[in-house]
């Protein structure tokens, strides 16, 4: 079993990205869980075809601490096991402690089956606290991907988090694979992207064009894959699928200093 | 226990051995049970309140009553508002206090809880108070725990409803026993003036005991009269650090004057308290204080000879210590090492300028540990400890004799029933000082030398 853990800048596009690439996964006939470690819930929408899926703190908030494994995971697209850990309502409680809850609850509930290839955590966008690194903590995620763009922001928080990898890399397992570039269709992407990833010390997995056709499998709640398997985009994360599967390149990532950065960005981006 | 602190001191950069300090709640738990009919309510998990209910009845040997709001797993993930909520409702409705006083703990802190807003959506009862005060461990200590439920007393319930001030005084005794605050009340009431004490123990922790149990014994500072040291003339605040932060919050919100004065261990610190009071109320001492100062007087110059030189460490709370420190000082004595394990930079300052006016130097420090402690005496050697029951590991190690004073004495009765404050205190501190030195000296006595009058 792989577990693999996503990070990445808010609103990059982790959850879609996952989802997408479990779809493809899925077809390759890998069995698959997607645990959702953000307590907006929204990480499993594309694979059940909707936000019906009551969250591990919400069945624990309602019904104590008695809880059925079938209370908390649905099956979603493709036999897809789907979770979602949620959380307290904003500004109230600790979501981080959250996390940690809902992945014990799961792990006593025996979600962690033999048969699954793989295990995704969709964490959300910034690790604040303990809580957030839950999934790359105690051995759990051996492998982490960073999704990111070729927008400023997007690389500081790939930074950063690779920073947040290192420390548990240094005394755990977890390890980096990649970089995978969810594009906004800035400048020199691929070049940048690229760049970085080698900087880090580790590789661009894939760039993800942009397409509508995302929005569009969205809306419809929906994976592109589920939505229209022809669709050039659904063979973008059909090729995604492939490098991860296949991917060998698991390092130790050597994170950049703000200066480093900045010059990086001077380089390859948007000046020339 | 101790042989293997090492001589050798080395800068630590982090971390403490063995504190000279507990945490908050217990201080906020024990200024709560100073006020009359109030349960004292832990915010957070169940182990928090069991943990500071039983270090105050070791200490005091009275049973503590306290209510926890209980915290799971659930609750620390969506917030205690409705752990609270309940428990306001089942504490009212089961033990009945008049007052319910919630402090936090290190959990409910760390997660943001906000009382006041849970406060304002909790079901309280018609005429029940329910006060609160934060108190996260990892600030501060206990006395700051201490200080902070106090000041959360003023901004509760304190009112300015009169036009003209009262010819009364607030007096704030600050972190000591019941037998202390009785003291301070007896030597004011001696002086012929009204005031209010709050918080205070007396009557609570140091109950009768009557074939009867009663969950809300008869002492403590009553409501209405907190509500009072509105309308005092003055509010006299014993002892910076537990007591000063209520007189100010007092001045700011009810004007009434503060004026803050060490906790009154000693000849020194008592004619000071009571000379601000007599200043502030024209009154005169009356001859039996003045009695009592004469004998505390002849006493010092009887035993001179028995301290007069002495070196000593001296550790606890810092309003504790600096008045034991000023005391020794006017024995004789030589403190040569001084420490608090409260933070604060102020401890050092006073400490260091009574060391000035003596012509003495000594190793000072607030935020330490017992561990430093214990090097510094095994560097510098002392003929005497003084401090709470924890200095007993360090007295055995080293071998000097122990005086236990502070908080918490766990291995020793009765303390709490008797002050260390006032002109009576200095008396006793001054039998207990010697009884140890010159029981070590009959201990250590040759047969040739050992004598039956010393």
């Amino acid at each position: 079993m792989r577990q693999v853990a996503i990070y990445g800048k808010g609103g990059i596009g982790k959850s879609t990205t996952t989802q997408n690439t479990v779809a493809a996964l899925v077809e390759m006939g890998k069995h698959v869980m997607v645990v959702g470690c953000d307590p907006k819930a929204d990480s499993t929408r594309l694979l059940l075809h909707g936000l019906n899926q009551k969250t591990v703190l919400d069945t624990l908030r309602d019904e104590g601490e008695d809880i059925d494994l079938e209370d908390i995971m649905r099956d979603g697209y493709g036999g897809t096991k789907c979770v979602e850990s949620g959380g307290p309502e904003p500004g109230v409680g600790c979501a981080g402690r959250g996390i940690i809850t809902s992945i014990n609850m799961l792990e006593s509930l025996g979600a962690y089956t033999e048969d699954l290839n793989y295990v995704f955590y969709d964490v959300l966008g910034d690790v604040v606290c303990g809580g957030f690194a839950m999934p790359i903590r105690e051995g759990k995620a051996q492998e982490i991907y960073i999704v990111a763009s070729g927008e400023m922001m997007a690389l500081y928080a790939a930074n950063n988090i690779s920073k947040g990898i290192r420390k548990y890399a240094l005394t755990g397992g977890v390890r980096l694979g990649g970089i995978i570039c969810n594009s906004r269709n800035v400048d020199n992407e691929l070049d940048l992207l690229t760049a970085f990833a080698r900087e880090l010390g580790s590789q661009l997995i894939h760039f993800v064009p942009r397409d509508n056709m995302v929005q569009r499998a969205e809306i419809n709640k929906k994976t592109v894959i589920d939505f229209d398997p022809s669709q050039p985009q659904a063979d973008e994360y059909r090729t995604l699928a492939r490098n991860m599967d296949n991917n060998d390149m698991f390092i130790i990532p050597e994170p950049m200093t703000q200066e480093r950065l900045e010059e990086m960005l001077m380089t390859h981006g948007i000046l020339d | 226990m101790l042989e293997h602190t090492p001589k050798e001191i080395k800068e630590r950069k982090g971390g403490m051995i063995n504190p000279a300090k507990t945490c908050q709640p217990i201080g906020a738990m024990y200024a709560a049970l100073g006020i009359h009919k109030c349960l004292p309510h832990s915010h957070g998990s169940q182990g928090c309140c069991s943990y500071h209910r039983m270090h105050l009845t070791r200490h005091f040997r009275d049973p503590i009553m306290a209510s926890t709001s209980s915290f799971t797993e659930g609750a620390c993930v969506f917030g205690g508002g409705a752990n609270l909520k309940t428990a306001i409702k089942n504490v009212f409705a089961i033990y009945d206090p008049d007052v319910m006083a919630i402090h936090t703990t290190c959990l409910t802190e760390t997660i943001g809880d906000d009382i006041p807003s849970y406060l304002g959506s909790a079901e309280i009862p018609d005429g029940k108070i329910v006060i609160h005060a934060n108190t996260p461990s990892y600030a501060g200590s206990h006395v700051t725990g201490f200080a902070n439920m106090t000041k959360g007393m003023v901004t509760y319930l304190a009112e300015a409803t009169t036009d003209t001030n009262k010819e009364q005084v607030n007096i704030i005794p600050g972190f000591v026993n019941p037998g202390d605050m009785r003291e301070i009340k007896r030597l004011t009431k001696s002086m012929g003036i009204n005031f209010i004490m709050f918080p205070d123990t007396s009557g609570v922790v140091d109950s009768p005991m009557t074939g009867k149990f009663e969950m809300f014994p008869r002492g403590g500072a009553k409501v209405e009269d907190i509500r009072d040291t509105g309308n005092s003339k003055l509010t006299i605040a014993l002892g910076s650090f537990a007591s000063t932060d209520a007189a100010i919050q007092l001045e700011r919100k009810c004007k009434v004057p503060a004026k803050t004065l060490k906790t009154p261990i000693g000849i020194k610190a008592t004619d000071e308290f009571l000379m601000a009071l007599r200043a502030a109320f024209i009154s005169e001492i009356p001859y039996e204080l003045e009695e009592e100062r004469g004998q505390l007087v002849d006493i010092m110059t009887d035993t001179h000879y028995h301290f007069h030189g002495q070196r000593v460490a001296v550790f606890g709370d810092p309003d504790v210590v600096i008045g034991l420190t000023e005391f020794i000082l006017s024995l004789g004595m030589v403190p040569v090492h001084v420490l608090t394990g409260t933070p604060g930079a102020a401890f050092e300052k006073e400490i260091k300028a009574m060391l000035l006016e003596a012509g003495l130097k000594a190793n000072v420090k607030a935020n330490g540990d017992l561990f430093e402690l214990q090097q510094w005496i095994k560097n510098e050697p002392v003929d005497l400890l003084l401090g709470n029951t924890y200095g007993k590991y360090i007295s055995r190690a080293e071998d000097i004799p122990f005086v236990r004073v502070g908080f918490p004495v766990l291995d020793r009765s009765v303390h709490s029933y008797m002050p260390i404050v006032g002109y009576q205190g200095a008396m006793r501190l001054v039998e207990m000082i010697s009884n140890a030195l010159l029981d070590r000296a009959d201990r250590d006595a040759a047969d040739e030398d050992f004598e039956l009058v010393m």
